[in-house]
């Protein structure tokens, strides 16, 4: 049913026990994201090392989707590009909002598929990635 | 059929079902539901004598405006104003603080002078205080909460100075379902001379009021959150007060006269409805009066606290629960959290078994500061809730703790 398809083990391990939740002492990059509707915190730190992502981490307050999410995240940017993680984002959105999307490359981002069901909940797992969004912009 | 089972059947969406269970509509504090003698009166008003009112002397016209101003009666029978001219119609409890916080302010708040608040308000009975203050130099200073977060009396004493000019305060807590000791408060405030503002939104659906017992100076209403429409509400305002503010919002209505040189102000209440009112709306609040005051009030008050003491008792088995707000003088409105879970979390989670609560800050951002909680859960009841409600939720509430701990 809908509910296990949304908090599945993999959900629920990374929305309590997060991976990478901690603050940066070397970072080059911050900020910090804020969903009024739920309360949902979180602090992303980068470590840039040119275009690519060195190291990242986060720390915040948040509901399990977005700690999951964010927690997921900081895993699998980690090298990437900000270009490859702009497409990332992409098609992350795209799994959340629209029908029918190839979870191909997505890896354990897809556990996340059943938020889409969950219009009210999107936010959640999508404040993690503005905020990195941000924390790399200027 | 037992009494509560009957007014069920008043409300039509409560027969919802959600994925597949009954609905479980626990979510009263954030907007009540419709009977059935409500959604008739609006469709009876478009069908029949639908005009705009005070500006017609065609049959329409006259009907539609008589009606209006009857329902303005049965606002200030229900709180028992002294007249339905101390009644403005306003979108709700936040218009009708901003129109306070805008027109009284405009007339009587200084620069250096000061407004009293509570930590426990909505933001509706904060913000419009902040930006008041804001645009006229004035200070807010805020009553404290007790380690029960419960409005810390013994201090209201020292926050009243001579340039204090008015204390606002709600009726009861939406979050934590707290009955104010709003009497008391106000008799504090008549002895330093100050006016009061009681945001009476939380009110309307559970507690008798009587303004002129009460001895406010303003008390506010939504319509939405006592059984009628949504758009409408009121203020109540003494007399004195109407006449001596500036209006709110200029147009149409609330004019007598128009030159380019000079503008004469209709009477009040009219003189603060300015441009063509919610006018269904009323009507249909003034239905939701009719029904709210034809019901047997014992037997509801009755039901609510047995309600109340029932779905504590219950949910107090649920492992990992903590309460806030445990008043002794509370409406049906419980605010929880389960062991570490988020309650954005609860909510999703409950929803699938038909269960709707609210989840977050409810508004009342400060106070969960205080609490140090980013939110909470809260199930509020309203007099058609049972306790086949109360243990739906609890059922969903062991789901989970299924999901998030893996055990019942
Ligand atoms: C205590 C309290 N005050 C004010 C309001 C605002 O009421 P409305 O949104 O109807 O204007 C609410 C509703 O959420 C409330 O619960």
């Amino acid at each position: 049913m809908d509910l296990d398809n949304l908090y599945q083990e993999l959900i629920v391990d990374h929305g309590t026990q997060p991976r990478n939740f901690a603050e940066l002492d070397s970072h080059s990059h911050d900020a910090e994201g804020f969903n009024p509707l739920c309360g949902d915190l979180v602090h992303v730190y980068v470590k840039l090392d040119g275009d690519k992502i060195a190291d990242v981490s986060f720390t915040g307050k948040g509901c399990a989707i977005s700690t999951a999410s964010a927690s997921i995240m900081t895993d699998l940017v980690k090298g990437k590009t900000l270009t490859e993680v702009r497409a990332l984002f992409k098609q992350f959105q795209d799994l959340l909002t629209k029908d029918n999307q190839s979870e191909v490359e997505l890896g354990k981002l897809s556990a996340l598929a059943g938020v889409k069901k969950y219009p009210s909940r999107v936010k959640c797992a999508t404040l993690a990635w503005h905020t990195l969004q941000d924390a790399c912009k200027e | 059929m037992d009494y509560i089972k009957q007014i069920r059947q008043d409300f039509p969406i409560l027969k919802t079902q959600v994925k597949g269970h009954q609905l479980a509509y626990l979510d009263n504090a954030a907007t009540t539901q419709k009977p059935r003698v409500v959604i008739d009166a609006l469709d009876k008003y478009y069908a029949t004598i639908n005009a705009n009112v005070h500006r017609g002397v065609h049959f329409l016209s006259e009907n539609a405006t008589e009606a209006y101003e009857q329902a303005r009666y049965k606002v200030q029978k229900f709180i028992n104003a002294a007249s339905p001219q101390e009644i403005v119609f306003t979108r709700g409890t936040t218009e009708a603080v901003n129109l306070v916080a805008s027109s009284f302010c405009q007339q009587f708040l200084n620069a250096g002078d000061e407004i009293i608040i509570t930590r426990a308000e909505h933001h509706s009975n904060i913000v419009p205080w902040q930006l008041a203050c804001e645009r006229h130099g004035a200070t807010l200073k805020v009553l404290p909460l007790t380690d029960s977060y419960e409005l810390d009396l013994t201090k209201l004493d020292q926050l009243f100075s001579s340039k204090t000019k008015m204390l606002a305060v709600s009726h009861v807590s939406n979050a934590l379902g707290t009955i104010n000791p709003i009497k008391e408060i106000i008799s504090k405030a008549r002895a330093n001379n100050v006016p009061v503002l009681i945001d009476g939104a939380q009110a309307g659906a559970h507690v008798d009021i009587d303004v002129q017992a009460l001895d406010c100076d303003f008390y506010t209403l939504s319509s939405h959150k006592m059984f009628g429409p949504m758009g409408i509400g009121a203020l109540y305002a003494k007399k004195s007060w109407l006449e001596q503010m500036p209006p709110y919002q200029g147009g149409g209505e609330m004019i007598l006269q128009v030159t380019f040189d000079k503008v004469t102000y209709n009477q009040i209440p009219h003189k603060f409805e300015a441009g063509t009112p919610s006018v269904a709306d009323s009507i249909a609040w003034g239905a939701a009066i009719d029904y709210l005051q034809a019901l047997d009030h014992e037997k509801i008050a009755q039901h609510e606290a047995g309600l109340l003491e029932y779905a504590e008792q219950q949910l107090s088995k649920v492992d990992g629960i903590t309460f806030y707000g445990q008043a002794q003088n509370k409406v049906p409105i419980i605010s929880f959290l389960l062991s570490d879970i988020h309650p954005h979390d609860i909510g999703t989670i409950v929803n699938d078994y038909g269960v709707a609560i609210r989840t977050g800050h409810h508004c009342n951002m400060p106070l969960m500061d205080y609490i140090g909680i980013s939110g909470t859960a809260r199930a509020s009841f309203a007099m058609y809730n049972t306790q086949e409600d109360v243990d739906q939720l609890c059922q969903a509430l062991a789901e989970v703790k299924r999901v998030f701990h893996g055990s019942r």
